[in-house]
């Protein structure tokens, strides 16, 4: 990496400044030394060669946690939040936590809800055994490993054997200093027999400020835990991101993906589980918006290694203006996936002729007693269906706006809080108007 | 005069380059029910679409007028603005919109700015006729038209006739794929709205449609015109005897609107 304000020292200061244990500043400085020697990923069909991934500042904000009232927080935010019923709630502003609160029901049940900080300090055990080690590796490319040296914020969020939890946990991260790089990494642990849903939402304030944001989540779904994760991203324009959400999914167990994917700038954004164990299932739902200049690059990525096992990944995005928006969609069956399913469905929508779109299905099959299937378009909104509406009298703007919400709609009604699925709908109203 | 009236004077209509109507005239007016009637593929919703304005279809020649306004001059939109209806022979599926937010957004389209209808009203009226027409509640949350089965499609394109009030109703082939309850409830959906200020232009193959909703004039189509016109007399005569000696009293070999 070209920028040279990053260095063995500055991570070691760093890592001291945050009082943090000698296993985490060994990690970071040995993922240091691994992201100088590897190189970038290189995703499919996009060149990122000159993309700036350098400019950014790691550290703007040097308080120490607070616990400040909902009520306080700018109406930006508070938009986010159902503030009249009580929540599972976590706040990050520029990677330091701001508010959390955890049922005390749940926090008898022995659920963990904590930024990452804090639980490198308090969850010492858990975090080593989770942080970078099965689900995403440092070792994957030089991004990886920046971010196993930078990680700067986060949240780690803990549901013991048995435990429902039955209102959702939401975590806000929120960048308010342009400049502010989050090197966020989120773990979820649902262990044995136990379910719950989490939403996240990063977001920023819009300028055309420079800077990065590299974000890793691991989730790891033991024998028949039920997890499900929402999110909604929406970086300024300015900002390069890469995204890598994976998940790991045990015997019997679910994962389902809803992602809002709504970032204004170049962004990199995988979502990849492997349902290890027999009869796993995995939901990959997303939808993307991109405008302007912007350039992303999707994957939906599911691998099937357990017999029985389910993975559907349904993709759908749309590209106006300029914006060009590539989407894979992988479905992988592994030798002794017997009578495994992978199914996916890619669809972009082409709102002017400047964009561009690219639905790109790929299926690898190393078993024979399987099923997969794969749909995939590049279109633009059916002249037929703008007819129909407009012969009741919708006007072109109001039909074409029905028809986008609807071909979004399979993705922002799986989001579970009410809140975020009408933000995500006024996200997608402003990014498409 | 009451209502509004609709004139056709000698429409020429191309798809993809085929010319199909070759100088259809045909004047409907508030209060008047009319029914066309005609052979497969001899133009009849080619008429109906040029009319609504849909895409595909050109018009080369003749006008179409609302109250002496020229609709080809309209957009789609503006053609249901000025009054005009058309219950399409194959609606089409529109998936992640409810019916509900569709009929809602079809009716506030009718309205001013800033007028928009109440939600409790509109949800007592879209009710109300549904209840009307026996459809099922949840259909209004269901995606429009969506796997819709060809009688629920039917009944839904005259619930939007029945909430939108055009002045001029188009149904084309309303009736296929009905059973006979449906028929019947369908019928008495439109038999509501018959009144001096509401013109209708119904497109069918079948007398039984025409049992339950009486006709004031019937035209007959072929080859892309009207060839012939009467009363409700000759819909009877249709069904018994078919198309044949109107072919023969205009020496018309292929009734259809041919290469
Ligand atoms: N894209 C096209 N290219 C060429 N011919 C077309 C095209 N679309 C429609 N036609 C022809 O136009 C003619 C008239 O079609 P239209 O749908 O108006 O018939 P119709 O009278 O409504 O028939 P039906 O009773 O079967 O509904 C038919 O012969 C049809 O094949
Ligand atoms: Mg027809």
């Amino acid at each position: 990496m070209s920028n040279d304000v990053f260095t063995r020292d500055y991570i070691e200061s760093y890592s001291t400044q945050q009082q943090e244990p000698t296993w985490m500043t060994d990690f970071r400085l040995k993922a240091f030394e691994t992201a100088e020697a590897i190189d970038m990923p290189k995703p499919d069909k996009t060149k990122i060669t000159r993309w700036d991934f350098d400019t950014f500042e790691h550290v703007t904000n040097n308080q120490s946690a607070k616990q400040i009232a909902l009520n306080d927080l700018p109406e930006g935010i508070k938009k986010f939040i159902d503030i009249e019923k009580e929540q599972n709630l976590l706040i990050l502003r520029d990677n330091v936590r701001e508010y959390v609160h955890l049922s005390e029901a749940l926090t008898k049940q022995g659920v963990i809800v904590t930024d990452l900080r804090t639980a490198i300090k308090e969850h010492a055990d858990l975090v080593k055994q989770y942080f970078m080690t099965d689900a995403v590796s440092v070792n994957e490319h030089k991004l990886t490993a920046l971010h196993g040296a930078l990680v700067n914020g986060g949240a780690f969020i803990y549901v013991p054997k048995n435990v429902v939890v039955e209102e959702p946990i939401q975590t806000i991260f929120w960048q308010d200093n342009p400049a502010q790089a989050l090197f966020n990494h989120v773990i979820l642990v649902a262990e044995e027999n136990s379910e719950v849903t989490y939403v996240e939402n990063y977001l920023a304030s819009e300028t055309e400020a420079k800077t990065v944001m590299n974000v890793v989540s691991e989730v790891f779904a033991k024998a028949n835990a039920k997890v499900s994760y929402g999110s909604v991203d929406h970086f300024a324009h300015g900002t390069t991101s890469y995204i890598n959400r994976r998940g790991l999914a045990d015997r019997d167990a679910k994962i389902e993906w809803a992602l809002g994917q709504m970032n204004d700038g170049d962004t990199i954004s995988e979502n990849v589980t492997h349902l290890l164990g027999d009869q796993s299932v995995c939901y990959a739902k997303a939808v993307s918006v991109g405008r302007g200049d912007q350039t992303q690059n999707f994957t939906a990525h599911i691998v099937n290694h357990g017999k029985h096992t389910d993975g559907i990944i349904l993709q759908h995005g749309v590209m106006k203006e300029k914006a060009t928006g590539i989407f894979h969609g992988i479905g992988k069956i592994e030798h002794g996936g017997t009578k495994a399913n992978a199914e996916q469905e890619s669809r972009v929508l082409m709102l002017s002729k400047h964009a561009r779109g690219d639905a790109n299905p790929i299926l690898l099959i190393d078993e024979d007693d399987v099923t997969a299937g794969h749909a995939a378009s590049v279109g633009r909104v059916d002249p037929v269906q703008l007819y129909y509406l407009m012969s009741r009298g919708i006007s072109k703007q109001e039909a074409e706006r029905l028809i986008i919400h609807g071909f979004l709609a399979p993705v922002v009604n799986e989001i579970p809080i009410e809140a975020v699925r009408k933000q995500l709908t006024d996200v997608i109203e402003g990014k498409v108007y | 005069m009451s209502g509004s009236t609709l004139e056709i004077k000698d429409l020429h209509v191309e798809i993809d380059g085929k010319e199909i109507l070759k100088g259809v005239n045909l004047t409907i007016k508030g209060g008047e029910f009319h029914a066309i009637m005609g052979p497969n593929g001899t133009g009849k919703s080619t008429l109906a679409s040029a009319i609504m304005g849909h895409p595909k279809y050109e018009v080369t020649k003749g006008q179409i007028l609302m109250d002496g306004e020229d609709v080809l001059e309209m957009e789609v939109d503006e053609r249901a603005q000025a009054g005009l209806f058309l219950a399409m022979q194959y609606p089409s599926e529109i998936s992640g919109v409810t019916t509900s937010d569709f009929l809602r957004s079809s009716i506030n389209a009718h309205r001013e700015e800033g007028d928009e209808i109440p939600l409790m009203k509109f949800i007592k009226e879209m009710d109300g006729a549904m209840d009307y027409l026996e459809m099922d509640k949840n259909m209004s949350q269901r995606y429009l038209n969506e796997g819709f089965s060809g009688g629920e499609k039917k009944r839904n394109e005259i619930l939007q006739l029945m909430l939108l009030k055009p002045a001029i109703g188009i149904l084309d082939e309303i009736d296929s794929g009905l059973d006979i309850d449906a028929l019947k409830v369908v019928s008495k959906g439109i038999n509501k709205l018959r009144n001096e200020n509401f013109g209708c232009l119904i497109i069918t193959h079948y007398q039984r449609l025409l049992n339950y909703v009486t006709p004031d004039y019937v035209h007959v189509m072929m080859q892309g015109r009207v060839v012939k016109s009467g009363g409700p007399e000759l819909v009877e005569r249709l069904e018994s005897e078919g198309y044949e000696w109107i072919k023969d009293e205009l020496g018309i070999e292929d009734e259809t609107v041919g290469e």
